[in-house]
C-alpha cells in the first residue's frame, strides 16, 4: 500500500564534538564554533522512512523542518538520500519557541500537508536532549505515539508492528495508523547520499534561496528542484501559540559549567610510578 | 490543590528507585511551598504499594489498579494524569526521565499546555521578575538542566502553566526516607471517566526485559572508558582491570556513540549519574556532560596520552600515557601490591 509518509528533521549545532572555542569569553555559546548538522537521530528516522518507502511502492517521503533559511541544507541532503521533497517551515513569529511551541507549528504544518500515514522522527535533537518535540506532535494531532523505536518490523494495511528499545530490554507494540514513532540512534544508520540523487537534486532550492538571480526557467521546467517554503500565516498557525508568546517555559538565566579544579599529582607511565600508586590505594583502602 | 505530585513508576509492584528519589526531593519542595506531597501510581496489582511510598513523607497517594495499565503505554496513562490534574490541580508534577517518564510526561504537557523540563539536574524553589512583562512571581520552581551538550546549564520557569513539569534521571537525587512511620492517605481513583476505548490502541505483544546485572550506580569502584580508549578490543582492558579489582565498567557518551560498549554503561548527565569511592577514567577526555556524572567521585584517577584533557583538572591523579601501556601494569602491580 503506498503510504504518505512525513519525517521530522532538525539543523543542529554539533555539540558532541565541542572544541575550547565553543564558549565565549562571557560564558555564551559560540554558534559559529559548531557546525550546523543533521540532528543525527533524525538521519536514523529517515531510513526508517526509506525503508518503509522500499517495502510499500508508490510511498513518499516529505522532510519537514523548521527553522532558517540555511537550514534548507538538510531539505537537500534529504533528497540525496531518497527523500522525495522538502518543506521548510520559516517565520520571525516562530523565533524563541520552547519544545511546545515548536510542537504546534510543527503541527500546525503537517495538517497542511495532510492524509499523512506515518510521521517518522528521530528520539530527540542534540543541542537540547529532550526528546518532547515527537510526543507533543502527536498529541497536537490527535494519534497514538511509539517512542524509543529500534525498528519498525512490519506495516500491513493499516496495521503496524514497531520494536522498542527500553532501559532494559526491548518491546514490541502494534497498533494502526496514523501514528507518530521516533526513532532511537541506536536503530539502523542512514544510508548515504546516492550520487544520482545528488545530480538531480544539488540544485534544489526555496524561493529565498532561489532569490531574484536564479535562473528561473530551470526551477519552471524541473519543479522537484523547489523546495517549499512556508510561513506561518500559510500553515493557519495562531500566532499567540508561537515563539515566546506561545512557550510556557522561559530560560531564566544561563551559566557556563565551571568545575572545581583539584591539585593533581601527576604520574607517568613508568613502572615504578604505578607500583607506588598501587601501594598507595591498597595501603589507604581505596582498593584491595 | 496546588500541591507537588510524582508520577511512579512500579513494575511487578515495585516502585522504581528514581520515583522514590523524586518524592525525596519532592518532600522537600512541598515543605518549603507549605504544600502537601502527593504521589500517582496507575498498575496493575497495587496492593500494599503505598508502604513503599509514604515512608518519604507523602501525604496523598492516588491510585488505581487495572490490568489495563500495565505494561504502560502512553495513551491511558496520558488521558488519566491530564484528566486528574485538572481537577486537583497540582502546581509541580515531577517525573523519571525515564523510557516511560519521557514518552508520558510531554504528551501530558502538550494536552495541558504546561511548560516541561527534561533531565533536570537540580530543581529548587524561587521568585522571578519577568523582564518582558514586569510581572513578579514567587515560589516557582527552577528546573535546572544542562544545553547545548552539556557546555552550559540553564535555569527554567514556567511562570504562569501549571502544572510546571519536570523530569529527572535516576540516580540524580539522593533518595532518603522521612520518617518509617509516616501516615498519607490513600484515594483510589475513578480511571475509566478519564479513558475511551481508543485510548488502547496501542497493544504491547512482547516484552524481552532482562533485570541488567550491570549496577553502575551502586559499585564502589568504577573503570570507565572514552572515545580516546580506541576501539572495542581495548575496552576489554578495561574489563580485565575492573575484574582484578572488583569493579564495574563505564563509559563516556562519546564511546557508547563508537559502539565500544552498550549504552546501559554510560556515565553523565545522558547516563547514569555515580559517586563511587574510586574512579579511574580511561581516554576520557572530559566533557562538561561527562564530568557532571562523576565529579562527586571520592578519589578519580584519569589515564590519558594528553597531559591537558580537561578530565585531568578534577582528578587527583593524573597517568599521562596510553590506556594500552597503563592498564596492564596496573593490573600488575595491583596483583604483587596485594598478596
Amino acid at each position: 500500500m503506498a503510504l504518505k509518509i512525513v519525517v521530522l528533521a532538525k539543523q543542529v549545532p554539533d555539540t558532541r564534538n565541542v572544541g575550547k572555542d565553543a564558549m565565549k569569553e562571557d560564558g555564551t555559546v559560540n554558534r559559529a564554533a559548531l557546525p550546523a548538522i543533521f540532528n543525527p537521530e533524525d538521519l536514523n528516522a529517515l531510513e526508517q522512512a526509506l525503508q518503509i518507502k522500499e517495502q510499500n511502492p508508490g510511498s513518499t517521503i516529505t522532510v519537514l523542518t523548521m527553522g532558517p533559511t540555511r537550514a534548507a541544507d538538510i531539505l537537500r541532503e534529504s533528497l540525496f538520500r531518497g527523500a522525495d521533497n522538502g518543506v521548510l517551515l520559516t517565520d520571525r513569529a516562530f523565533a524563541g519557541s520552547d519544545t511546545l511551541a515548536t510542537s504546534y507549528a510543527l503541527a500546525c504544518a503537517i495538517r497542511k500537508i495532510g492524509d499523512y500515514d506515518i510521521i517518522v522522527c528521530g528520539r530527540q535533537a542534540i543541542d537540547g536532549d529532550t526528546a518532547q518535540v515527537g510526543p507533543q506532535v502527536a498529541e497536537k494531532l490527535g494519534i497514538p505515539q511509539v517512542t524509543y523505536t529500534e525498528k519498525i518490523l512490519s506495516i500491513e494495511g493499516k496495521k503496524i508492528s514497531v520494536l522498542r528499545r527500553l532501559e532494559h530490554g526491548t518491546e514490541t507494540v502494534e497498533t494502526s495508523l496514523p501514528l507518530l514513532v521516533t526513532v532511537n540512534g541506536s536503530a539502523d544508520q542512514c544510508r548515504p547520499c546516492n550520487a544520482k540523487l545528488v545530480q538531480r537534486y544539488k540544485y534544489a532550492k526555496t524561493p529565498t534561496e532561489k532569490g531574484n538571480t536564479a535562473d528561473q526557467s530551470l526551477y519552471e521546467s524541473r519543479p522537484y528542484l523547489n523546495l517549499m517554503e512556508w510561513s506561518a500565516a500559510f500553515v493557519d498557525a495562531d500566532l499567540s501559540q508561537t515563539g515566546l508568546a506561545g512557550s510556557p517555559t522561559k530560560v531564566k538565566n544561563v551559566e557556563s559549567v565551571v568545575f572545581q579544579a583539584k591539585e593533581s599529582k601527576r604520574l607517568s607511565d613508568a613502572d615504578n610510578e604505578i607500583d607506588e600508586l598501587m601501594k598507595e590505594l591498597i595501603t589507604n583502602h581505596t582498593i584491595g | 490543590m496546588n500541591n507537588l505530585i510524582v508520577y511512579c513508576e512500579t513494575e511487578n509492584g515495585v516502585v522504581a528507585d528514581v520515583s522514590l528519589e523524586l518524592l525525596t526531593k519532592g518532600r522537600v519542595l512541598a515543605d518549603k511551598l507549605g504544600c502537601k506531597l502527593e504521589a500517582l501510581v496507575l498498575a496493575s496489582g497495587t496492593d500494599g504499594v503505598e508502604k513503599q511510598i509514604f515512608p518519604y513523607g507523602v501525604d496523598t497517594v492516588y491510585m488505581a489498579d487495572d490490568k489495563r495499565l500495565e505494561p504502560y503505554t502512553s495513551l491511558p496513562h496520558a488521558a488519566i494524569l491530564t484528566g486528574l490534574f485538572k481537577e486537583i490541580k497540582p502546581q509541580i508534577c515531577l517525573m523519571g526521565a525515564t523510557t516511560i517518564g519521557r514518552d508520558l510526561g510531554p504528551r501530558v504537557s502538550s494536552a495541558l499546555h504546561s511548560g516541561l523540563t527534561a533531565d533536570c539536574t537540580s530543581l529548587e524553589i524561587g521568585e522571578h521578575n519577568d523582564a518582558r512583562t514586569g510581572k513578579s512571581y514567587e515560589n516557582l520552581l527552577y528546573q535546572i538542566r544542562p544545553a547545548f551538550g552539556g557546555n552550559i546549564v540553564a535555569t527554567i520557569v514556567n511562570p504562569d502553566c501549571r502544572p510546571q513539569m519536570a523530569t529527572v534521571r535516576e540516580g540524580v537525587m539522593k533518595r532518603e526516607i522521612k520518617d518509617a512511620g509516616y501516615k498519607g492517605e490513600i484515594i483510589k481513583i475513578d480511571i475509566d471517566k478519564y479513558l475511551s476505548d481508543t485510548d488502547f490502541v496501542v497493544k504491547v505483544i512482547d516484552r524481552q526485559i532482562a533485570k541488567s546485572k550491570i549496577n553502575i550506580k551502586g559499585a564502589p569502584i568504577i573503570v570507565a572508558g572514552g572515545y580516546g580508549v580506541g576501539s572495542k578490543e581495548n575496552f576489554k582492558l578495561l574489563f580485565d582491570l575492573a575484574g582484578v579489582l572488583g569493579a564495574e565498567v563505564g563509559a563516556s557518551r562519546a564511546a557508547v556513540d563508537a559502539g565500544y560498549t552498550e549504552h546501559e554503561r554510560q556515565i553523565g548527565q545522558t547516563g547514569v549519574t555515580v559517586r563511587p569511592k574510586l574512579y579511574i577514567a580511561c581516554g576520557i577526555s572530559g566533557q562538561i556532560q561527562h564530568i557532571a556524572g562523576m565529579q562527586e567521585s571520592s578519589m578519580i584517577i584519569s589515564i590519558n596520552t594528553d597531559p591537558d584533557a580537561p578530565i585531568n583538572s578534577i582528578a587527583d591523579y593524573v597517568i599521562t600515557g596510553s590506556v594500552e601501556e597503563v592498564i596492564p601494569k596496573l593490573i600488575k602491580y595491583y596483583k604483587k601490591n596485594s598478596k
